[in-house]
C-alpha cells in the first residue's frame, strides 16, 4: 500500500468516526470534540488532493474558527440540564425518512458519476502553487462572486449582532 | 532513502535542541527579571542555577498528580496533552538558515519546506485555543471556566490583527512560503539590510504583529487567562505536576514559535545585516570572544570558589565555538554559510525573547474591558489600514 | 500528498509522544495518596457552592461569532497577497471594495456597542 493510499484511508477514517461520534455521542462537549475530529479528516483529504490552501483554511476556519464558536455555545448551557433532556422526540420518523431519500440520492448521483465525470477528466493534482491557481481564478473570472461574499460577510454580521444584542440600547 | 535519513536526523537534532531550550528559557526568564529587579534569581544549583531546569524537571515529575473528582477526566486529561503537541508543532515548518552542502549532504537548515507555511502555523495556533479552553472548562472549578473563556475570547479576538499584521509582509514577498519570504529579504539597500521591517516599511507592522503574539502566548500584559490575584492562577487551577508542566511548556515553546514568525517575516530570517560572508562570520566569532572574555574575567575574582573552575571551562567552550565561525569565515565557507545562517536566525530569535521577558519584568496586567476594546478599537483597524497602505505603496512602486 | 509534509508528520509524532512519555515517566517515581480534600475544587480553601457550569456573559458569543465573520475576510487576503505583483492596481481596487463593504459592518457594529466590554 502506497503512502497515500494510507493516508487516504486514515483520513477517511478519521472523517467518518467523528461524524459518527457527533451524532451518537451524548454530552454536547464530547460531539464538538468528534466533529472536529471529523472536519480535520476532511481538511487531511483536501491536503492529499493537493489543495493546500483548502487545507490550511479548513483548519482555521471551521476548527478554530466555527468550533471555537461551538464549543463558547455549549459551554455557556449548563449541560448536566441538557443531557437529561430528550433528544431524539417525535421526529425520529420523519427524520429516518429524510436520512434514507438523502442516501437514495447520494446512490442516484454516484451511479451516474460516470456520466458526471467523463474519463477525459484527468484528476491529477497540481503540483505546487495551489494558492496561487486559486487566486487567479477567484480575483479574475469569479470577481463578482468575490466581492458579493463580502455583502454577504456584512448581513452576517448585522444578523448576528442584533440576534444577540438587544440589550445594547 | 537518504531523503529519509537525513530527515529523521533532523527532526530528532530539532526537537532535542527545542526542547532544551524550552528548559533554558525558563531558566533565562528567571534570570532576568530577577536581574530587572536586583536579585540574583536561580544560584544554589549548578553555576550560577545553571542545572535549575533539570531539578525542576525532577521536582515536577515527582509531584502528586492529583485528578479532582469533579472534573471531566477525558477532557482534563486531554488538555495539557493538545497544549504541549500544538505548541510543539508549529516550529516544524520554520526555516532555520540556508539551503547548505556539507559532507555532500544537500539539505535546507529547518525541517519542512512546504508552499503554505504561513497559512500552516495560523492553522496551528488558532487550533492553540482548544487546549486552553478545554482546561478551563473540564476543570470543573469557577476560576478555570473564567480563565477559559477569557482565555479562548482573547486568543481569537488577537488573531484577527496577527493575520492582518502578517498579510502585510505576504504582499511585499508573493509568498506563503517561510523559505521564500525569507529569499525576498536577502541583501541590502544603500547599506540598509533589505528585511521586510526596514525597506519594506513594516515597522508599524512588526509592532502589531508583537502585540498580538504577547496575547496569543498569554503573556504579561495580557495573561488574563491565569491572572493570579483574581483567578488564583486561571484555566490551570487544578492542574498538578507534568500535567502542570505541560501547559508551562506550551506557553515557552508558542513564544518560541511567534518570536521565530517575527523572524521570518519582518527581520529577514537567517540574513546577516553585515553584507560580506566573512565579515559577518567575524562579527558572531567576536560575539563569542567577548562572551567568554567576561566568563575569564568573572572567575579572576569570583564569589564562589567553585566558579573558579567552571567560569574558565566555559570561556573555553565558548572561545572554541567563536574559533569554529572564524574558521567558517576563512577556511570552509560552506560550514561558514549554515552557521553564520543559524546564529542571525538565533540571534534575532532570542532578542525577541529576551522584549518577552523584558516586557514580563516591566509591565502591569492590563484589565479585560481594556483588552478587548484595544483588540478591536485598535490593533484591528491599525492592522487593517497598515496592509491597505501596504499595498497602496508597492502598487504605486509597480 | 504535496511533497514536503513528511517531516511535519514525523515531528508531529515526536510531539504527540513527548507529552505522553513524559507523564507516563512521572506516574512511575510519583507519589500517589489522594484524600477527600485534596480532590475537591480549588476555591481558596471556602467550600464550593454550586456547579462552575453557570450562565455567563453573552458578550464572549458575541466576539467569537464576529471573529469568526472577519476570519473569512481575513482569509481571503492572503491568496490576494501571494498575487498582488500580477494583479497590480487592479487588485487594490478590489481588495478595497471588497474591504470597503466590510468596514461599514464594523463601523456599524461599532455604533451599536457591540465592541464595547462593558
Amino acid at each position: 500500500m502506497s503512502g497515500d493510499t494510507f493516508f487516504f484511508y486514515a483520513f477517511s477514517a478519521l472523517a467518518l468516526l467523528g461524524g459518527l461520534g457527533t451524532v451518537l455521542l451524548r454530552n454536547a462537549v464530547h460531539c464538538a470534540l468528534a466533529l472536529m475530529t471529523s472536519l480535520l479528516g476532511v481538511a487531511g483529504l483536501y491536503l492529499l488532493q493537493g489543495a493546500e490552501f483548502l487545507f490550511a483554511v479548513q483548519i482555521v476556519l471551521y476548527i478554530g474558527g466555527i468550533m471555537v464558536l461551538f464549543l463558547f455555545v455549549i459551554m455557556l448551557v449548563n449541560l448536566d440540564q441538557a443531557s437529561k433532556l430528550q433528544q431524539f422526540g417525535r421526529q425520529t420518523p420523519i427524520a429516518l425518512v429524510v436520512a434514507l431519500a438523502a442516501v437514495a440520492a447520494i446512490f442516484s448521483m454516484l451511479s451516474k458519476s460516470a456520466v458526471l465525470l467523463p474519463a477525459s477528466v484527468s484528476l491529477t493534482p497540481l503540483t505546487g502553487g495551489n494558492t496561487e491557481t486559486v487566486a487567479n481564478v477567484l480575483f479574475t473570472d469569479y470577481l463578482l462572486p468575490f466581492e458579493l461574499v463580502s455583502i454577504l460577510l456584512l448581513v452576517a454580521v448585522v444578523g448576528s449582532v442584533m440576534m444577540a444584542g438587544k440589550r445594547t440600547e | 532513502m537518504e531523503f529519509i535519513i537525513i530527515t529523521l536526523v533532523k527532526t530528532g537534532l530539532v526537537a532535542f535542541i527545542l526542547l532544551t531550550t524550552l528548559a533554558y528559557l525558563q531558566w533565562v526568564e528567571r534570570k532576568v527579571i530577577a536581574h530587572v529587579q536586583a536579585r540574583v534569581g536561580p544560584y544554589r544549583v549548578g553555576p550560577h542555577g545553571l542545572l535549575q531546569p533539570l531539578a525542576d524537571v525532577v521536582k515536577l515529575m515527582t509531584k502528586e498528580d492529583l485528578i479532582p473528582d469533579h472534573v471531566n477526566k477525558v477532557f482534563y486529561v486531554l488538555a495539557p496533552f493538545l497544549a504541549v503537541f500544538l505548541a510543539l508543532l508549529s516550529i516544524s515548518v520554520i526555516p532555520f538558515g540556508p539551503a547548505v552542502e556539507i559532507f555532500g549532504i544537500k539539505t535546507n537548515l529547518g525541517l519542512a519546506d512546504i508552499n503554505i507555511g504561513i497559512l500552516l502555523i495560523l492553522a496551528v495556533s488558532s487550533l492553540g485555543v482548544y487546549g486552553i479552553a478545554l482546561a478551563g472548562w473540564a476543570s470543573n472549578n469557577k476560576y478555570s471556566l473564567m480563565g477559559g473563556l477569557r482565555s479562548a475570547a482573547q486568543m481569537v479576538s488577537y488573531e484577527l490583527p496577527m493575520a492582518l499584521a502578517i498579510a502585510a509582509p505576504l504582499i511585499l514577498s508573493n509568498s506563503l512560503n517561510l523559505r521564500e519570504i525569507v529569499d525576498t529579504q536577502a541583501g541590502n539597500w544603500y547599506g540598509i539590510p533589505n528585511w521586510n521591517i526596514f525597506t519594506g516599511g513594516q515597522i508599524f507592522g512588526f509592532f502589531l504583529f508583537m502585540i498580538a503574539a504577547f496575547a496569543e502566548t498569554n503573556r504579561i500584559p495580557f495573561d488574563l487567562p491565569e491572572a493570579e490575584n483574581e483567578l488564583v492562577a486561571g484555566f490551570h487551577v487544578e492542574y498538578s505536576s507534568m500535567k502542570f508542566a505541560g501547559f508551562f511548556m506550551a506557553e515557552y515553546a508558542n513564544m518560541i514559535t511567534v518570536c521565530s514568525v517575527a523572524t521570518v517575516l519582518f527581520l529577514g530570517g537567517w540574513h546577516s545585516p553585515i553584507p560580506s560572508q566573512a565579515g559577518s562570520g567575524v562579527f558572531a566569532a567576536l560575539v563569542h570572544f567577548a562572551a567568554a572574555g567576561m566568563l575569564f574575567f568573572h572567575a579572576m575574582h569570583a564569589a564562589r570558589p567553585f566558579d573558579k573552575i567552571t567560569f574558565p571551562v566555559f570561556g573555553v567552550v565558548i572561545s572554541g565555538i567563536g574559533a569554529i565561525f572564524l574558521a567558517g569565515a576563512f577556511v570552509w565557507p560552506a560550514l561558514g554559510a549554515a552557521i553564520n545562517g543559524l546564529f542571525w536566525y538565533g540571534a534575532k530569535t532570542f532578542i525577541l525573547l529576551f522584549v518577552f521577558i523584558w516586557i514580563r519584568a516591566t509591565l502591569p496586567r492590563f484589565r479585560y474591558d481594556q483588552l478587548m476594546r484595544f483588540a478591536w478599537l485598535f490593533m484591528f483597524p491599525a492592522a487593517l489600514l497598515n496592509m491597505l497602505i501596504t499595498a497602496f505603496f508597492v502598487a504605486l512602486k509597480g | 500528498m504535496p511533497q514536503g509534509y513528511l517531516p511535519i508528520f514525523l515531528f508531529l509524532i515526536i510531539a504527540m509522544a513527548f507529552p505522553v512519555i513524559a507523564i507516563l515517566t512521572a506516574k512511575l517515581v510519583r507519589p500517589s495518596s489522594p484524600s477527600k480534600l485534596k480532590l475537591e475544587a480549588y476555591e481558596c480553601g471556602i467550600e464550593a457552592v454550586g456547579n462552575s457550569r453557570g450562565r455567563y456573559a453573552v458578550r464572549f458569543y458575541i466576539i467569537s461569532i464576529l471573529f469568526v465573520i472577519f476570519d473569512v475576510e481575513t482569509v481571503f487576503l492572503f491568496p490576494w497577497a501571494v498575487r498582488f505583483h500580477q494583479l497590480g492596481w487592479f487588485g487594490v481596487i478590489e481588495i478595497a471594495v471588497f474591504l470597503a463593504i466590510l468596514i461599514v459592518g464594523y463601523v456599524w457594529v461599532y455604533k451599536k456597542g457591540a465592541l464595547e466590554w462593558v
